[in-house]
């Protein structure tokens, strides 16, 4: 769907762009970063709304903030998981914007056992849009979904999250952001982002 | 309109080598201004630099000199600053420049970057004292022995020399970046605004300043706008108006309380809702606000739009004028190339009857309010050998019936892009800022405002 793929790169650039606002030179613009983060929630809504519409997927919605019985679900769910998208191919875009978001391989995940102490909120991948420069995984093994939490920064006045509330699935932290990419499962592709606490 | 524009030469060239197009970042201008009179002009580019343009007497001998705008002064008002505390390296570029008015023969004006105002006396010294008695010419300390007599120095014409010096610094006070700074009518205090709050300044005293405004939420993520351009009332010292990222504008009376968090006025056209985009927040935005010099109206510019406000009715814009709409189409790939976050800035002539404001390919707008026509100039080289007249420009959308010398949608060239204009108080004279050149055009058929 048109709409669909065109919220998509739309998020991936407004990752990258928010990215690169990091390294900028006289620090981040809370006013750009505003800005960002509104097309960012925009494209978001219309991305759900228009998959919804697309057809019953139904994502089950994590609430809550467990992620040792998500684990144990996702061998188990016949439905994709609340953390990857819906079966769609990821598409080969020959984004340099997006690479550059590429920086830390995702050691941390690697491990299929990792229990994930953070929240999930529904529909917590980022969808297929990002490139696959990805590790590959072991069959069986799965990638697990991004710790979703609004990170705010201890420091009241410099700019930190500007988290999009309601779904909570792309945490936005301006400091730090890196993203993992999809996992591919049976054919099923998704992408996540994911928010780093800044050490 | 009907005005012809002539060119006069284009001045300050600087970093600008022809053969390979290449333009030093510090050299580009990131503010105009003329002051009260329009007898100078003031720009700030983003090294941090200051440069003072005058206008030359008009001379009856050579008519076709006068009005001419020339180097004045050039110092560095700001250097690059790094904060500790928090990491961030502090950017020298100048934000805006405000004169203050005249009050004796030194000129005052205000600069500012993204954290420190600074008060810059200007001055000329064309005479110096000659005669000591107790020191030679050379400054040497005289033998007492061998002064014989006493005279009493006097002042001798000398070549005229500029001397700026930093009366005041205004520092410490914003926690964020600082957009806008504005005098107020009473002469003695001025603001400074950020992109949440906005402080007041007396002119003498740096160590305090007042917050009047603060839209900080007590939690950032609940941040839905900031401030984005701020000015005082021309006339009112106690009024002055704000834009936000939303698109309203809001005006507050510093009589009401000490705190103008609520407005007196809140400016806010209601969005159509068919117009509706990813991109509707973005363009939206507020770029500048202006109040005309009658004060009795505000003019905004949005990334597509410029809009005149009557002061008397908040519910929606009196005039709008489309700048560049032909772009509406293209917004995915100017957000992707970040022109869609470029602030544009407007202005008013003196008479309040005519509106400008830049656009892309170095092209810049006027409209005018009584006729309702507009016109597309270009500020290039090519178009401005002296003397010559602008010739009006147009873009046709694509597809559509192109004339000759038409420019398609798709040509345009977004890095070439007119942010900051300046009108002359009085005359039809305007400044225009392309990059890191500095055009100034002048109406010769219509030198006068009406």
């Amino acid at each position: 769907m048109e709409v669909n793929a065109e919220a998509r790169r739309i998020l991936a650039v407004s990752i990258s762009k928010l990215y690169a606002s990091r390294t900028q030179r006289g620090g981040l613009r809370l006013h750009r970063s505003l800005l960002l983060s509104l097309v960012m929630r925009s494209a978001r809504d219309i991305y759900h709304s228009s998959r919804e519409s697309e057809g019953p997927t139904p994502e089950e919605p994590m609430e809550t903030s467990s992620g040792a019985e998500d684990e144990q679900q996702q061998a188990g769910l016949p439905e994709p998981q609340p953390a990857l998208v819906s079966s769609e191919k990821l598409p080969e875009e020959p984004d340099s914007a997006e690479e550059e978001c590429e920086t830390t391989e995702d050691k941390e995940n690697l491990s299929p056992t990792r229990q994930s102490r953070k929240r999930r909120g529904k529909a917590s991948a980022a969808p297929d849009f990002l490139p696959s420069k990805r590790a590959r995984l072991e069959p069986g093994e799965e990638r697990y979904a991004a710790p979703l939490s609004s990170c705010r920064a201890g420091a009241g006045d410099s700019l930190t999250a500007l988290s999009l509330n309601r779904g909570d699935w792309i945490p936005l932290r301006a400091e730090e952001l890196t993203y993992i990419g999809q996992s591919q499962d049976k054919g099923i592709t998704g992408a996540m982002v994911r928010a780093v606490r800044s050490t | 309109m009907g005005e012809d524009t002539d060119a006069t030469p284009t001045l300050n060239h600087r970093g600008f080598l022809p053969d390979h197009n290449y333009v030093t970042e510090a050299d580009i201008i990131s503010t105009v201004e003329f002051n009260h009179t329009g007898e100078l002009l003031a720009t700030g580019d983003k090294g941090g630099r200051v440069v003072i343009f005058q206008r030359e007497p008009e001379s009856k001998t050579e008519p076709f000199s006068q009005g001419e705008y020339n180097v004045y002064s050039t110092f560095q008002s700001h250097e690059p600053e790094f904060d500790y505390l928090k990491s961030l390296e502090i950017e020298e570029k100048i934000n805006k420049i405000r004169w203050l008015p005249q009050q004796n023969a030194a000129h005052f004006l205000l600069s500012t970057n993204d954290k420190t105002i600074k008060l810059w006396k200007v001055s000329e010294r064309d005479k110096r004292p000659e005669g000591y008695n107790l020191k030679d010419e050379e400054g040497r300390i005289k033998d007492v022995s061998t002064v014989t007599s006493l005279q009493v120095p006097v002042l001798m014409p000398m070549d005229l020399m500029v001397e700026v010096s930093p009366r005041r610094v205004f520092a410490n006070a914003h926690t964020y970046h600082v957009n806008s700074i504005s005098v107020n009518s009473d002469y003695e205090t001025y603001m400074s605004a950020d992109d949440l709050r906005i402080n007041l300044w007396h002119l003498d005293i740096t160590d305090r300043s007042f917050n009047i405004v603060d839209i900080k939420p007590a939690n950032m993520e609940d941040l839905t706008e900031v401030i984005t351009a701020a000015e005082f009332h021309p006339h009112h010292c106690n009024l002055f108006v704000y834009s936000s990222s939303k698109g309203t504008l809001r005006l507050c009376d510093m009589r009401e309380a000490a705190l103008c968090d609520k407005h007196s006025k809140l400016f806010e056209e209601p969005e159509d809702p068919s117009a509706r985009s990813f991109f509707s927040e973005i363009i939206s935005s507020v770029s500048d606000v202006k109040f005309s010099h009658s004060g009795r109206y505000l003019l905004t510019r949005d990334y597509l739009t410029a809009k005149v406000w009557d002061l008397n009715m908040e519910s929606k814009p009196l005039e709008t004028y489309q700048v560049h709409d032909y772009l509406r189409s293209k917004l995915c790939s100017l957000y992707e190339n970040d022109c869609i976050f470029d602030k544009f800035e407007c202005a008013w002539n003196g008479s309040d009857s005519v509106i400008m404001t830049g656009a892309y390919n170095n092209f810049f707008r006027m409209f005018d309010r009584n006729t309702k026509r507009d016109v597309t100039l270009e500020a290039s080289r090519e178009s401005s050998k002296p003397r010559a007249v602008l010739k009006p420009r147009r873009v046709c959308a694509a597809g559509g019936k192109r004339r000759k010398d038409d420019i398609s949608v798709d040509s345009l060239d977004f890095t070439k892009k007119i942010l900051h204009t300046a009108w002359h108080p009085n005359e039809n004279i305007i400044a225009i800022a392309a990059t890191n050149n500095l055009y100034i055009f002048q109406d010769k058929l219509n030198s006068e405002m009406h």
